[in-house]
């Protein structure tokens, strides 16, 4: 499974054709039928008709810009985490993660005084390290993913909150919003652009961005194709000259810089970050990856299906109280609607398999 | 295709930001050292106790970090030995407290958030000698399940000051939003809120999520435009509900439960209305004190009535007093 940017081959058809099937050609629907994504855009489509019914204010153009900035959080995080798992791991300390790199900003240059860059560049650096770091275990100890990730995520609650108690005094990063470089930074991460009346934040730009260029990679370089051959079967990968270490641990590492720029935005839209967060929000980033048709086990799957699953999930999320309904039901109702997606999604993949 | 080196690249990325900016901030940043930054004082000369502080707080939450400062000053005055444990899940909440009588403390103090699954194990306690105190929680389960007192503040009074506080300033559509749905006390918040003004609507945020507190009570306040208030139900919240509700373009002030410095900062800037505060400081100090007083001279504080430390409230009139006590982190 060197480079599965199509389906399997489909089953022989019927009609007992004599050329071989292999062969044959797709007409240009069959071949987006067998594109691993279209399932959740059927379920999204399903999903915004729907909220469109039953609620007024969900198609005014604010609302839309609120329903893609809850999107864009999770579908900054659901491009490297889609990206981990067709290469076939997990990565449990993402949504952790994301806050341990905005503490490591935050809480470098108040201690240090430092202009706030200087925290964001050294930011980068553990993101990036802890994703080196879990690969590496992963790759010298050959445990699976969610066990090395499982105990990153353990240790990486416990030093957030160890960590900020110890340099800032409290639970909560302190106040760096009249810093020097504060501005500057809230501009590039955490500002909102206005476009004909209405504010888009600019996480929903940079999120798009990011699936652009993850689908790039993905579909059109050599690394993309590593990237689907060590998700699909690693060891054949190796045999076919594929640098499977190289290619994992750089995975890891794309999650941690993706955590990076979201953890950057939790700290310049809020000023200070409380060291509890994020814990919960790594199964999000997995799901809106499921949902998106990207398997667990790895090998199958695309960067855009990672960001529609993210908007499933923000539409479900906003949808729900846009629509007013009853807040106790809340969670059973986006439970329910994720459920529903995902079935869609099912159906539309098992249809475009028979064609 | 032109050669690339992603070395340089990230070399160049790396070392121009750094050289670009003069390394220093001019504002902010950790301040200076103050010296004694209080809890000073000489310790009381009484032999060393061993008092065990168990709390059903998350770890991370800055509210339950001002009662352990609370606590951790008390110790240091009254000669303790602190132990600050604590735990979300009620029956882990119950197996710490096993844990301290197994040590042969001699106080605990321990918050009865869920009376049920702490009953057996304080039975325990009490049969084992040790003094208890509850605190924040449980009030009027507290002398039942064997304390000999209770410091806390009423969550439902807490609501109701706030609902009387808007009635009389004419609000009618608050929005009361809840960080974690189904819990007690913070239910108990609202539900005072709206027995006092009738139009009360609630709204469940996920609380360790700070992109989505903001982006869903977004949602709610581009959904219903007649909302004129919304309470937020702790200070980081709050803070981040201020920002919602410019997003939504909404005129919905903003009022709310609990206190930190930058709440404090907003209420002095009138970007929030007020808060009320149950100086969760004192809870953690008394309930140390406390039990120290007992192992004194057998002292119970309270005539085995709960020791009120809240609500009170905080508005523009007495911000900046209490900011200054905020920014120490003990308001």
């Amino acid at each position: 499974m060197a480079s599965t940017t199509t389906l399997p081959p489909a089953p022989a058809s019927k009609s007992g054709s004599r050329s071989d099937e292999r062969m044959g050609r797709r007409s240009p629907f069959q071949k987006l039928l067998g594109r691993p994504e279209v399932g959740a855009l059927v379920g999204a489509v399903v999903l915004f008709i729907f909220f469109s019914l039953v609620s007024s204010t969900f198609l005014t153009p604010s609302a839309f810009s609120t329903v893609l900035y809850g999107s864009s959080t999770i579908g900054i995080m659901a491009v490297g985490v889609a990206l981990l798992m067709i290469g076939g791991e997990f990565d449990l300390s993402a949504g952790v993660a994301v806050i341990s790199s905005a503490l490591t900003a935050s809480l470098f240059s108040w201690y240090f005084s430092t202009n706030i860059w200087v925290g964001v560049v050294l930011a980068l650096g553990v993101s990036l390290g802890i994703g080196f770091i879990n690969g590496y275990i992963l790759i010298k100890t050959k445990l699976p993913s969610f066990i090395v990730t499982l105990a990153t995520f353990l240790m990486l609650t416990g030093l957030n909150l160890a960590l900020t108690r110890a340099v800032g005094g409290s639970v909560s990063s302190p106040s760096i919003a009249t810093m020097d470089g504060f501005a500057s930074a809230r501009a590039i991460f955490a500002s909102s652009i206005n476009i004909a009346g209405i504010e888009f934040k600019n996480t929903i730009f940079i999120w798009i961005i990011l699936v652009a260029v993850a689908s790039w990679i993905l579909l059109r370089t050599k690394v993309g194709n590593w990237i689907f051959a060590v998700g699909g079967d690693a060891n054949a990968a190796r045999a076919v000259g594929v640098p499977v270490t190289k290619t994992k641990i750089g995975l890891f590492m794309a999650v941690g810089f993706c955590g990076w720029i979201l953890g950057m935005h939790n700290l310049f839209a809020f000023d200070a970050v409380q060291s509890g967060e994020g814990v919960g929000n790594e199964f999000l980033y997995i799901i809106a990856a499921v949902i998106g048709g990207c398997l667990l086990t790895g090998g199958y799957g695309s960067a855009v299906g990672g960001a529609i699953g993210a908007f499933i999930f923000g539409m479900a999320n906003k949808g729900i109280v846009y629509a007013q309904w009853n807040p106790d039901w809340f969670k059973f109702f986006l439970g329910l609607m994720l459920l529903l997606a995902t079935i869609v999604n099912l159906i539309v993949k098992r249809r475009a398999e028979l064609k | 295709m032109k050669k690339f080196s992603w070395r340089q690249a990230a070399l160049v990325a790396a070392v121009v930001p750094m050289l670009a900016l003069s390394a220093c901030s001019s504002t902010g940043g950790k301040p200076a050292e103050t010296g004694n930054a209080g809890g000073g004082g000489q310790a009381a000369s009484t032999p060393r106790i061993k008092v065990a502080l168990i709390t059903h707080a998350p770890s991370g939450d800055t509210f339950w970090d001002i009662v352990r400062k609370g606590a951790e000053e008390a110790a240091a005055k009254d000669n303790v030995d602190l132990q600050y444990l604590n735990d979300p899940e009620a029956g882990r909440q119950a197996q710490l407290v096993q844990q301290a009588i197994d040590q042969k403390v001699d106080g605990i103090a321990v918050t009865l958030a869920t009376p049920d699954a702490l009953k057996d194990v304080l039975k325990k306690a009490s049969d084992a000698g040790i003094p208890i105190v509850s605190l924040n929680a449980g009030e009027n389960v507290s002398v039942a399940l064997g304390a000999f007192t209770h410091f806390g503040s009423n969550e439902k009074l807490a609501g109701e000051a706030v609902g009387t506080k808007l009635a009389a300033e004419g609000f009618t559509h608050p929005v009361c939003v809840i960080q974690a749905q189904g819990h007690v006390g913070l239910e108990a918040r609202c539900a005072g809120v709206k027995e006092e003004v009738p139009g009360t609507e609630i709204l469940y945020v996920n609380g360790q999520d700070m992109t989505a507190v903001q982006s869903t009570a977004t949602a709610k306040l581009q959904a219903s435009k007649d909302v004129d208030v919304v309470i937020g139900l702790g200070a980081p919240i709050t803070v981040t509900l201020i920002k919602s509700a410019a997003d939504a373009g909404s005129a919905a002030k903003v009022a709310s439960f609990d206190l930190n410095a930058e709440l404090a900062q907003d209420i002095v800037d009138g970007k929030v209305l007020f808060t009320v505060d149950q100086q969760p400081w004192l809870q953690g100090y008394m309930s140390v004190d406390a039990l120290w007083q007992k192992k004194r001279g057998g002292f119970t504080i309270g005539g085995g009535q709960p020791v009120l430390t809240g609500p009170t409230i905080v508005d523009k009139s007495n911000a900046a007093s209490v900011l200054a006590f905020a920014q120490q982190g003990i308001r």
